[in-house]
């Protein structure tokens, strides 16, 4: 910090403190450095920042209090669930405000004739599904990180996880919102009905990053726990092969709970910590979760394995019992410290793309690993194309970082290239505010701008993020030429 | 399963015609912004009566019509605007697929951009989703003219707004829908409806009881103190359920579609009616407010007719968790829509704003303010 930035930093804090203390005891607002520390990032840990202060509210009406406070003085808010967030959205602004809701953490009302739960926003993902469990129900969302994540988190990046094919993305399974603006009002959007009146405003909620409001508290929907469950795991000898098992399952009518898969690094790293029973020499694995009545299910999974039997499959391990389906799962879910074990870093990439295209771009992306040097391990949602490639790398090695960030533009591009979306599930932050400008063009940003204009006039709500300035894709652009060609020259430049 | 793009039929454009009819439509658009004239959008005519008086030029979407792809295993069809719902629904249907909100058509001129524009959903809507659930990315032209692009043809998306779904029930006052990607799914391999007999306060009870059950219900209608529930999914799954909920089984393939059409004996066509969207397991209505219902979505949608005075029957349906519309399908712009609270108009006027700076698009169609 230098001398002047350090004048204004305390110059703020004198003016916020006593107006925030008006409402807000003093206990629950941290301005320690030591432990503005724990605040700093999010678990895209590669980007760190200190806050002014951090704030954790307990009220409705202290959140409010502290909008009004920064509003009035012009501070930035940026708001953090459980910081599990992996592109650096919940990371501070420079002398912002960090609003911590994780004292939001009741569940109000369960309401099993009409299958809602009323939440608040830092209730963790996975205790929804736990209170609700002994009535047969369950909140369909579950990203990886559930145990972990807040449901508020889940709203402000429309998370997904292994049974969104089926079940839905965060915004298919909430109902009704309740959103603190940046001048402190109290909005409700949509209901405890079906549908509200006026603009679908849940939805555009929904995957916002903490750019349009505070959510405090929410109405997710709650299903009925399947009757029956069965779990599988196919090994298949080229990648192809498993591309095209996808396809054909889907193709054949039928939308499994779950569609997984694995390539042979991951497979192996995975079943040396899990001891899981993975077969280790498969180029991929394909896991198939289907749920439904018994009957059903029966049926179901006789199609699967002949579709996979016809498509090659080396091995295909049936779960004959719940102990079983869940080791499957759990190794699946222990992807993550499996691939931490083989390298210092990782960078977890998140792109979308069309099924069709698997194959080719699960080739290419090796391609490309091997000519920037480095490794990548795909661990995936391949039922919905949503891949999250593994850049491994070591970030003390200044070259290997950058080769690693590179790549990863690399092949969010591929992604575009092919008709899918830099971002499936984990959204865009900091961390891929540039490549918004590989997907986007100037108006479309600029209609973005315009839509946040409307909900937050002064910039003061998670400034910086997800949305990039076109002055910042100028920037982007101007470095990004490669061999001296623009790498989208049928898209619209200035 | 072979993969379907481009399809072609009666009407179809190429790309070029197509690109070439984008480009003069938002041509169009910007040549009202620049001289704040308001437009009226109009597809196939089939939903006009769905809304507030408008006034303005027509910007007609009829003839933009085309399937631009369509691959079954992908489970995602992209269409043009003007393209007839039955004409995509047929080319879904080939493919063993469909439209999992069961889109209303109410004429057979209706159209896609239409469908999504009003956002309304037939009788599968609680238990697979809303039209707007469905809708993965449009191609869009905003108020001043500009085509823009959101979200796209993958399942998951989350670079940017979801501006998509924002379209969806905003009846044209945010943007023209050019192309519309949608997530479809595989039709069940078999349906089959039982007729119970039954009170509303039983109907009530029993529903809530299978809500919570994992029973593969795809619709249900109360009537006459009799309960219509539809079962759709795998044979041997539809077989089991249908002997958990017991009753009758319905010989006629044609009562949803009815239901849906709103074709079915309770709907006068030429007479006002209230739509209730309530928490499913709202109270009933009061005999007072309407004596005459038909109530779908497990309780979720309810029409009625009433001689009590609107503000009564608004009032009930917030204090009940919902809120209600009357439609009169007998005459254009009688729709009365749910009014906005104070706190979320000033917001929504803000959004509407952002799209259409000059408000020329379909102006006063949902809200006078808009
Ligand atoms: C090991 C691991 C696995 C993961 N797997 C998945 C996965 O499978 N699928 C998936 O989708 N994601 C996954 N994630 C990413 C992350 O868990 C999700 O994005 C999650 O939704 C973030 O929730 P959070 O509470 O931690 O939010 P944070 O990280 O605290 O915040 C995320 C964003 O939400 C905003 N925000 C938080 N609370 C509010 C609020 N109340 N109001 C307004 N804005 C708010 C923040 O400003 C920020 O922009 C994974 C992460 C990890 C570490």
């Amino acid at each position: 910090m230098t001398l002047n930035t350090a004048t204004q930093h305390d110059n703020l804090l004198n003016s916020l403190l006593p107006q925030l203390g008006q409402l807000i005891p003093a206990q629950f607002i941290i301005t320690e450095v030591e432990q503005l520390h724990a605040y700093e990032c999010d678990a895209f840990t590669t980007m760190r920042q200190l806050p002014l202060l951090t704030v954790l509210p307990e009220t409705i009406e202290q959140v409010q209090h502290v909008m009004r406070c920064c509003n009035h003085l012009n501070i930035p808010v940026v708001a953090r669930g459980a910081g599990t967030g992996l592109t650096a959205g919940s990371m501070p602004v420079e002398n912002g405000v960090l609003l911590g809701m994780s004292k939001f953490n009741q569940i109000h009302d369960i309401d099993l004739n009409n299958r809602t739960a009323l939440i608040d926003p830092g209730v963790r993902n996975q205790s929804v599904s736990d209170a609700v469990a002994p009535h047969n129900l369950y909140f369909a969302p579950d990203p990886s990180s559930q145990l972990a994540c807040s449901v508020g988190g889940n709203v402000a990046e429309n998370a997904g996880g292994v049974h969104c094919l089926k079940y839905g993305l965060t915004v298919h399974n909430i109902l009704e919102l309740e959103l603190v603006t940046i001048e402190g009002e109290l909005i409700t959007l949509g209901s405890a009905a079906l549908d509200a009146a006026g603009y679908d405003l849940t939805a555009i909620m929904t995957g916002s990053e903490g750019l349009l409001g505070i959510i405090v508290k929410i109405r997710v929907k709650l299903l009925p726990i399947p009757a029956s469950t069965r779990v599988m795991l196919a090994a298949f000898a080229t990648i192809e092969d498993a591309g095209h098992a996808i396809a054909a399952v889907i193709g054949a009518g039928i939308i499994p709970a779950g569609l997984e898969m694995i390539d042979q690094t991951g497979i192996r790293a995975i079943e040396e910590l899990m001891h899981a029973g993975y077969p280790v020499d498969a180029a991929a694995v394909i896991i198939c979760e289907l749920d439904g009545s018994a009957a059903e299910v029966e049926d179901e999974l006789n199609n699967v394995i002949s579709i996979f039997t016809g498509l090659n499959a080396t091995d295909i391990q049936i779960a004959n019992s719940a102990e079983e389906s869940k080791r499957i799962w759990a190794a699946r879910k222990a992807a993550f410290p499996a691939l931490a074990r083989l390298a210092p870093d990782n960078y977890i990439m998140d792109g979308t793309i069309p099924r069709r295209a698997l194959a080719q771009v699960w080739k290419q992306i090796n391609q490309l690993a091997d000519q920037y040097q480095l490794q990548v391990v795909n661990v995936f949602h391949a039922g919905d194309g949503n891949m999250h490639p593994s850049i491994l790398f070591d970030s003390s090695d200044d070259d290997q970082h950058q080769r690693a960030f590179e790549l990863g533009t690399r092949i969010l591009e591929l992604c575009i290239e092919v008709g899918g979306t830099i971002s499936g599930e984990h959204g865009i932050g900091l961390e891929k505010i540039n490549q918004m400008c590989l997907q986007f063009s100037p108006i479309e940003l600029q209609q973005f701008h315009a839509l946040k204009q409307a909900f937050d006039a002064k910039q003061l709500l998670n400034p910086g993020k997800q949305i990039p300035t076109l002055a910042r894709c100028a920037e982007f652009n101007a470095m990004h030429v490669h061999h001296g060609e623009m790498p989208f020259p049928h898209l619209e430049r200035f | 399963m072979q993969a379907v793009a481009e399809q072609v039929f009666p009407g179809a454009l190429t790309q070029d015609q197509a690109r070439d009819q984008a480009q003069s439509l938002a041509n169009q658009v910007e040549q009202a912004f620049v001289n704040q004239q308001p437009l009226v959008i109009c597809g196939g005519g089939s939903k006009r009566f769905y809304g507030r008086p408008l006034e303005g030029e027509t910007l007609s979407l009829s003839d933009y019509q085309g399937i631009v792809s369509y691959e079954p295993s992908e489970l995602v069809i992209t269409a043009r605007a003007g393209t007839p719902l039955q004409v995509i629904e047929t080319v879904l249907a080939e493919q063993g697929q469909m439209l999992g909100f069961e889109p209303p058509h109410y004429a057979d001129n209706a159209t896609l951009g239409g469908t999504i524009a009003c956002g309304l959903s037939g009788p599968r809507r609680p238990y697979s989703g809303a039209a707007r659930d469905f809708v993965l990315g449009v191609t869009m032209i905003n108020g001043k003219g500009e085509i823009l692009r959101f979200g796209g043809q993958v399942m998951k998306n989350v670079a940017g707004y979801d501006v998509s779904r924002l379209m969806s029930g905003a009846q044209g006052t945010l943007g023209v829908l050019l192309e519309i990607s949608l997530k479809v799914i595989p039709m069940p391999a078999h349906e089959e409806t039982r007729v119970l007999s039954c009170s509303q306060q039983q109907m009530q009870t029993l529903l809530c009881d299978l809500g919570r059950q994992p029973l593969p219900i795809s619709a249900t209608l109360f009537h006459n103190d009799q309960l219509y529930i539809r079962l759709s999914g795998a044979t041997a799954g539809v077989h089991s359920a249908a002997q958990i909920i017991g009753g009758e089984r319905l010989s006629t393939d044609q009562f949803w579609l009815q239901a849906k059409e709103q074709q079915h004996p309770f709907f006068h066509p030429a007479q006002p009616c209230w739509r209730l969207s309530l928490p499913p397991a709202a109270a009933a209505v009061p005999d007072a407010l309407a004596r005459h219902q038909l109530i779908e979505w497990g309780g979720a949608q309810r029409w009625l007719y009433s001689e009590a005075d609107p503000c009564q029957i608004i009032q009930w349906a917030e204090a009940n968790g919902g809120h209600a519309t009357a439609v009169d399908r007998s005459e254009p712009g009688h729709t009365l829509f749910h009014p906005l609270s104070n706190a979320l108009l000033p917001l929504t006027q803000r959004i509407k704003q952002s799209f259409d700076p000059a408000g020329i698009l379909n102006p006063g169609r949902l809200y006078t303010e808009l």
